[in-house]
């Protein structure tokens, strides 16, 4: 079964242990300058917004690498960058619509989130279940769940 | 190590900023934070110094643990002599302005002296730059944020802030930090803008490593999360009504200081308590709390983010108030609420926004108006004074007023800035001021709540809840029940609660944590992330060395175990109603035995032998 990010911004208290962990798993450091999954506030609105990237099937930053750095995880469905490939062109950062993709410039390379291989660190440090890892084909089950409790079917 | 070792020496007479390596030895007699940066400031300046002069100093220091994934590892103190007391000043503030320092390679930062002309400081990473401030001098925490913003192009940078009344001298205001987090109390942000400091801006993209044992501490971080989680207060009680899930526990038990403290149960309180956020109003269907909010690392996420009702008088034509930002917490809400006897939760909820948006201690401030509406309603002063505003108990419209001219220092919030002792003095009514060493009380009446009186009375801060929350005792049952209403055995108590107070904040975590994890849960947190052995027995011990030196420092300032005392009112005023009726404070009971349990002599100074047993300097 593929899986995927799911993302529920209303649970998310902007707390930025997922943020954490990210960096920790992939720079070995406390970073979230280095992320790969950013919250962002909205003050005024009084929201916290967890985001990153979302796997595209038809990935725009893989049709765009010039050099092939960027392959799909067989496993895991997740888009990864090849390091050793990567020439830090940062055409792919461009490409992407989201802007989940970003070059690093300690490395001189791009990066972007490859769900830890199948085991995502920011899910396992979210506090309150605002990022899960779900079976890919149902991400909008909750948002179903509830719009379905509040169908009033029994009058 | 988890320290990074370093701290920024910012010397504002002569406009230089220097590096300097972290005093090792003196991390490992005081861990970090509060212990510290008060063992660096006991070490270089005079604590009797006027608060006011360039020869205080001003340390913005983080602990070992901020910065880190444990739960609540976000926090930092500014640390300094406080112009309200003349006692050691630290407050403790969460957001992500302490974190950001680490990230960006920063255990502290000490200003010395004063800049001619007003400044801010741009940290990013190791590039550190004083940065003319004319622009910013002479607007809000809010617009001076905004303002930076753009100029730095910088949305991810975090920023520590004084607002107006700090400019305009108000003696109790804060250094306020991602817009509405604060380190409140004693006027810290008083000190920082009397350096003609106005703000810190900090960008921090190195990232913190070098942890000592890092899967231990994954392990034990873990650990602790689980048990916040699991733990009826911190994991469903602080997230869903904050910690104004007191306001009616504490009005039952009839320890909630109203009007002044003149009585202890409001018939209010239900209007601004937890339950009150939740309920959607008229206007617009809408409650008061938004949703709750987190600090750096903090699992609990007890912030409460809130609007006011845009039809409220105090908005209705403010369109730049009908934003949400941070909302009542459980002292301030007492402190704008009960205490000034108003019950409109839409005028305390903007008052706060006020206090945030220009760096007030809401505690103090509210006291303060408390203190003010007495002297109003016994004639000590007048409309003369308040611009012919009625300053009666129960006005919202005067406490909206009162907020308003004291955020910018104008007219009689001049006085107002004095707080609740001087104003009270200015206007020949000493005995109205409800103050120890000249601060302002907290939420907890000291008649139905014997234990926290003590902890009020030795407070190394002047009044104060967060010095030894023995509420956690005495109402709560944590980590045992004791009875409030008891004096006896209280000052082992308050003595273990200030130690273990003063450990958890020098490592950089929040002390709410301590509603759900012992010492036995936090040592081995600090243990895995700081080389060396930091048992639950060395925490202890280091939370009692640090109670030591705060202690040592204030007498060098002149304070002595005669300032160790509570207003008259709580002392011979027995309480009016409720659980607690017919007592008053038995100070005098749990004094002699706390001074003991110390190993102080029997005036309250430390004695020659406990100065030694810590180690302590001088
Ligand atoms: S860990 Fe979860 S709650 Fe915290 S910021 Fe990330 S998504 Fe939000």
């Amino acid at each position: 079964m593929q899986k995927s990010l799911h993302i529920d911004p209303g649970k998310c208290t902007g707390c930025l242990q997922c943020e954490s962990a990210c960096s920790l798993e992939n720079e070995g450091l406390f970073n979230p300058s280095k992320s790969r999954v950013k919250v962002f506030t909205f003050h005024d609105e009084g929201r916290f917004v967890p985001y990153t990237c979302t796997q595209c099937d038809e990935a725009w930053c893989m049709q765009a690498c010039p050099v092939d750095a960027i392959v799909i995880n067989a496993e895991t469905g997740s888009k990864d960058v090849l390091e050793d490939v990567c020439v830090g062109c940062k055409v792919c950062t461009i490409a992407c619509p989201f802007g989940t993709i970003n070059y690093n410039t300690d490395s001189g390379k791009v990066t972007k989130c490859d769900l830890c291989g199948g085991d995502p660190a920011c899910v396992d440090a979210c506090p309150t279940d605002a990022i899960t890892y779900v079976d890919a084909n149902a991400t909008g089950l909750d948002k179903m769940r509830a719009w379905a409790s509040k169908t009033d079917n029994a009058s | 190590m988890s320290w990074t070792r370093k701290l920024l020496r910012v010397n504002l007479t002569a406009g230089t900023v220097t590096e300097e390596a972290l005093n090792m030895n003196w991390a490992n007699d005081y861990l970090g934070q509060r212990g510290l940066a008060t063992r660096y400031l006991v070490e270089e300046m005079d604590p009797a110094a006027d608060a006011l002069s360039p020869e205080n100093k001003l340390i913005m220091a983080t602990g070992p643990l901020t910065g880190t994934s444990a739960s609540t590892g976000g926090r930092y103190s500014v640390i300094c002599k406080s112009p309200l007391t003349n006692a050691i000043a630290c407050s403790n503030s969460g957001g992500f302005f302490g974190a950001e320092l680490k990230f960006a390679g920063w255990d502290m930062v000490i200003f010395e002296g004063k800049a001619a002309s007003p400044m801010y400081l741009s940290i990013e990473n190791d590039k550190a730059t004083l940065l003319p401030a004319n622009d910013l001098w002479g607007k809000s925490v809010w617009e001076a944020d905004k303002i930076m913003r753009t100029k730095h192009q910088d949305p991810q940078a975090r920023i520590a802030c004084v607002g107006r009344s700090a400019e305009e001298g108000c003696l109790y205001a804060a250094v306020v930090n991602d817009l509405h987090r604060a380190a409140g109390r004693s006027g810290v942000g008083t000190v920082m803008a009397s350096k003609n400091l106005k703000a810190v801006i900090v960008r921090g993209t190195l990232g913190l490593g070098g942890i000592h044992d890092p899967k231990a501490f994954a392990e034990t971080t873990k650990a602790g999360k689980a048990v916040l989680a699991e733990n009826a207060v911190t994991g469903q009680g602080l997230p869903a009504y904050g910690t104004q899930v007191l306001m009616n526990v504490i009005n039952e038990v009839g320890a909630l200081p109203t009007r002044n403290m003149r009585e202890v149960q409001f018939e209010g309180a239900a209007n601004v308590s937890a339950e009150a956020m939740a309920e959607p109003r008229k206007s617009d269907g809408k409650p008061n709390l938004t949703t709750n909010g987190a600090c750096y690392s903090c699992t609990i996420a007890c912030g409460r983010i809130s609007t006011v009702d845009r039809t409220h008088f105090s908005v209705k034509d403010k369109p730049e108030y009908w934003i949400n930002s941070g909302g009542l917490e459980y002292e301030a809400a007492w402190a704008l609420g009960p205490d000034t006897g108003v019950d409109d939760i839409d005028a305390l909820t903007y008052v706060n926004f006020l206090c945030n948006e220009d760096g007030l201690d809401p505690i103090s401030f509210g006291s303060t108006v408390a203190a003010a509406m007495e002297l109003f309603e016994t004639g000590a002063i007048s409309t003369a004074q308040t611009d012919g505003v009625e300053l009666k108990f129960g006005s919202a419209e005067a406490l909206c007023w009162a907020a308003e001219v004291t955020a910018k220092g104008e007219g009689f919030g001049k006085d107002l800035g004095l707080g609740s002792k001087r104003l009270c003095e200015k206007y020949g009514q000493p005995q109205f001021s409800m103050t120890v060493k000249g601060q302002e009380f907290p939420a907890y009446d000291p008649r139905g709540i014997q234990g926290i009186g003590l902890a009020y009375a030795t407070s190394n801060r002047g009044a104060c809840h967060l010095r030894g929350y023995t509420i956690a005792s005495e109402i709560l049952g944590i980590p045992e029940k004791t009875d409030p209403l008891e004096s006896a055995g209280k000052a082992g108590l308050v003595k273990a609660f200030q130690d273990a107070t003063a450990a958890v904040d020098s490592a950089g975590l929040c002390v709410f944590t301590t509603f759900a994890w012992g010492m036995d849960d936090i040592a081995p947190q600090v243990d895995a992330a700081c080389e060396g052995n930091w048992s639950t027995e060395k925490m202890m011990e280091v939370g009692e060395r640090i109670w030591n030196l705060e202690r040592e420092f204030n007498a060098k300032a002149g304070i002595t175990g005669a300032d160790d005392t509570l207003p008259d009112r709580l002392l011979s005023l027995p309480a009016n109603v409720g659980p607690a009726a017919g007592k008053v404070n038995e100070l005098d009971k749990m004094l002699p035995e706390y001074y003991s349990a110390r190993g102080w002599n029997a005036d309250g100074s430390v004695s020659a032998e406990t100065h030694q047993k810590f180690g302590l300097p001088g």
